[in-house]
């Protein structure tokens, strides 16, 4: 008998331990890929150990199939489908679907406490955090992901304290569900609690600008976590218990990375509303804030980049929304062949999220070491010839470093001005994502060259193979 | 020691290991390790399957516990598969420059 009993916790234990060395391995390069493959392995030794322990009933394999069909085929379909640049949304979608599962299990607990007696304290207080923070978790998502592909805008409403108000009552109405709950664990208290926490994930996400929205993302990730530990209370599965645990603490972790990068503490983000998504903030909203702008052809950037020695590109979310990696892969591979030396300024925040541009210019297969993080870019700006800022915004504005009464002020940002030339491709001179005047434009060494990313980036190759660059080598 | 305490201790453990494991991430690997994380926080399926493991065959939690499975199981599997993607763009270079150079 005790050998029985000791198989299923061999395997918990052995799935735990290959899901820690899944998540450190992520962590590196070089191993990141393998990890991720044995992150998914300790899943299928998990449930494996489950289904040992806890044999099902043909009718329940019935269930589990029409369970792993749908969700399965979906995700797998998803994940093939989506593009690189839609990321940032996708991670929402499958988050949301993690917080929609916890509080489904919570309410199957609550309304047919399955299993055998009477429920105590534990699990009450287990189904109402599975409930809460699984709706948050869900609806919170669904927002997020609504405002980063543009199908939701930020109402009025939203930016006023009036919000304030509205999340407020929604708390107090889920508190009162909670204490009721015991009570009355299948009534009207449980539906309170389910309502009010879906609306106040709603209500708390809503408010939030579109450059904010990775943070708060990540923040859900962090509560999938939560609510997955909950409902390894629920069902008392410790193995639930650690993963989610782990998965809660990571979230905390990258959340704060990408605070401290954006400048942007989590109460500024979570309770500050829209940084200038609503109204336009110091009248820097529209081309009228604009007075000393140079704007010049594709033909003399093309000049200027074929008399470099020393070239930078600044890619931003612009260029991936532009679908136009493979065109600067293209042009700086040209450049290369030139003799140029071609390096890519990655902030860190560049993208909709955190590393996301690594994985845009990736796709491009632009190589690894030559991208560069900010704080090894930033000194070589000086002795660069020409820097070329495609999409990128409110990451290279001066003003972050020099005007104390900017809102970007503090936040680190890619010291461009330090180079001779700047051209900046951008499709009109309207407001960054943050909302914010960039001082950049302005400057004597500042060129905008307008168009589209993709369209500007062929007329550059057209220009330079037309002056015969890059020719002679490539012969 | 109750199961209770117990449940507290790993639950305790389990958080002060996500913070070490996580605390040295290169700043590349930030979105692949944000859909990883992501696609672990998917192991309610656990909880999805004792569900219908102890549902007595009562219909109406085969159904619950059934889509819940399936809400966390494309979590699970789009986590791990988009992933995967975005991290085999970063490896399928490595050996190449690594050539080079």
């Amino acid at each position: 008998m005790a050998g029985l009993d000791l198989l299923p916790a061999l395997i918990d234990l052995g799935a735990v331990l290959l899901l820690a060395l899944g998540i450190k391995g992520l962590s590196k390069v070089s191993t990141a890929r393998s990890a991720n493959g044995l992150a998914a392995l300790a899943m299928g030794l998990a449930v494996l150990g489950l289904l040992i322990q806890q044999p099902l009933s043909p009718q329940a394999w019935l269930w589990v199939a029409i369970g792993t069909g749908l969700g399965g085929v979906l995700g797998l379909i998803t994940a093939q489908r989506v593009p690189m640049t839609a990321m940032p949304e996708t991670v929402a979608l499958f988050n949301g679907c993690g917080g929609m599962a916890s509080l489904l299990v919570a309410l199957g607990v609550a309304l047919f406490s399955p299993g055998e007696g009477s429920s105590g304290l534990v699990e009450q207080i287990s189904i109402v955090i599975s409930v809460f923070v699984g709706a948050i978790t869900f609806s919170g998502s669904i927002v997020a992901m609504g405002k980063l592909q543009g199908w939701i805008d930020t109402p009025g409403w939203t930016q006023s304290t009036m919000r304030h108000a509205v999340n407020i009552s929604l708390a107090v109405a889920c508190l009162a569900g909670a204490i009721a709950l015991p009570g009355d664990m299948a009534g009207a208290p449980l539906w309170v609690l389910v309502v009010a926490s879906s609306l106040l994930g709603i209500g708390v996400t809503l408010p939030i600008g579109g450059a904010d929205m990775p943070v708060v993302i990540s923040l859900l990730n962090s509560y999938s976590g939560v609510a997955a530990a909950a409902a390894g209370f629920v069902v008392g599965s410790q193995l639930l218990i650690v993963a989610g645990a782990m998965v809660g603490a990571a979230g905390l972790i990258l959340t704060q990375v990408m605070c401290t990068a954006m400048n942007r503490s989590l109460v500024s983000v979570l309770f500050g509303g829209a940084l200038g998504g609503a109204a336009p903030v110091g009248g820097g909203g529209e081309e009228a804030g604009y007075t000393r702008i140079t704007s010049c052809s594709a033909e003399e950037c093309a000049l200027a980049l074929e008399a470099a020695e020393r070239v930078v590109f600044v890619p931003g979310y612009g260029l991936a929304v532009a679908q136009a990696q493979h065109a600067l892969r293209e042009l700086s591979k040209l450049l290369e062949n030139h003799g140029v030396e071609v390096t890519y300024a990655i902030h860190p925040v560049a993208g909709r999220m955190p590393g996301h541009m690594n994985v845009l210019l990736a796709e491009a297969d632009v190589p690894y070491e030559q991208l560069l993080e900010m704080d090894t870019v930033n000194p070589e700006f000086p002795r660069t010839d020409v820097v070329i800022v495609l999409g990128a915004n409110d990451v290279v504005n001066p003003d972050a470093k020099t005007d104390s009464t900017s809102p970007l002020y503090g936040m680190p940002v890619l010291e461009v001005d330090q180079a001779r030339q700047v051209f900046v491709v951008k499709r009109s001179l309207g407001a960054g994502y943050a909302g914010i005047k960039n001082a950049l434009f302005e400057l004597p060494q500042t060129a905008m060259v307008f168009g589209d990313a993709k369209a500007v980036l062929n007329g550059l190759l057209t220009e330079l193979r037309s002056m015969g660059v890059g020719k002679k080598v490539a012969a | 020691m109750s199961a209770l305490t117990q449940a507290l201790w790993v639950l305790l453990l389990g958080s002060l290991l996500g913070l070490e494991l996580i605390g040295k991430v290169p700043p590349t690997l930030h979105t692949p390790l944000m859909s990883g994380a992501n696609a672990i926080s998917g192991i309610t399926v656990l909880a999805s399957l004792t569900l219908i493991a102890q549902a007595n065959d009562q219909l109406p939690l085969l159904v619950l516990g059934s889509l819940s499975l399936g809400f966390a199981l494309f979590n699970v599997v789009g986590g791990f598969l988009v992933t995967d993607r975005m991290l085999a763009m970063f490896s399928r270079k490595s050996p190449r420059t690594g050539g080079t150079r």
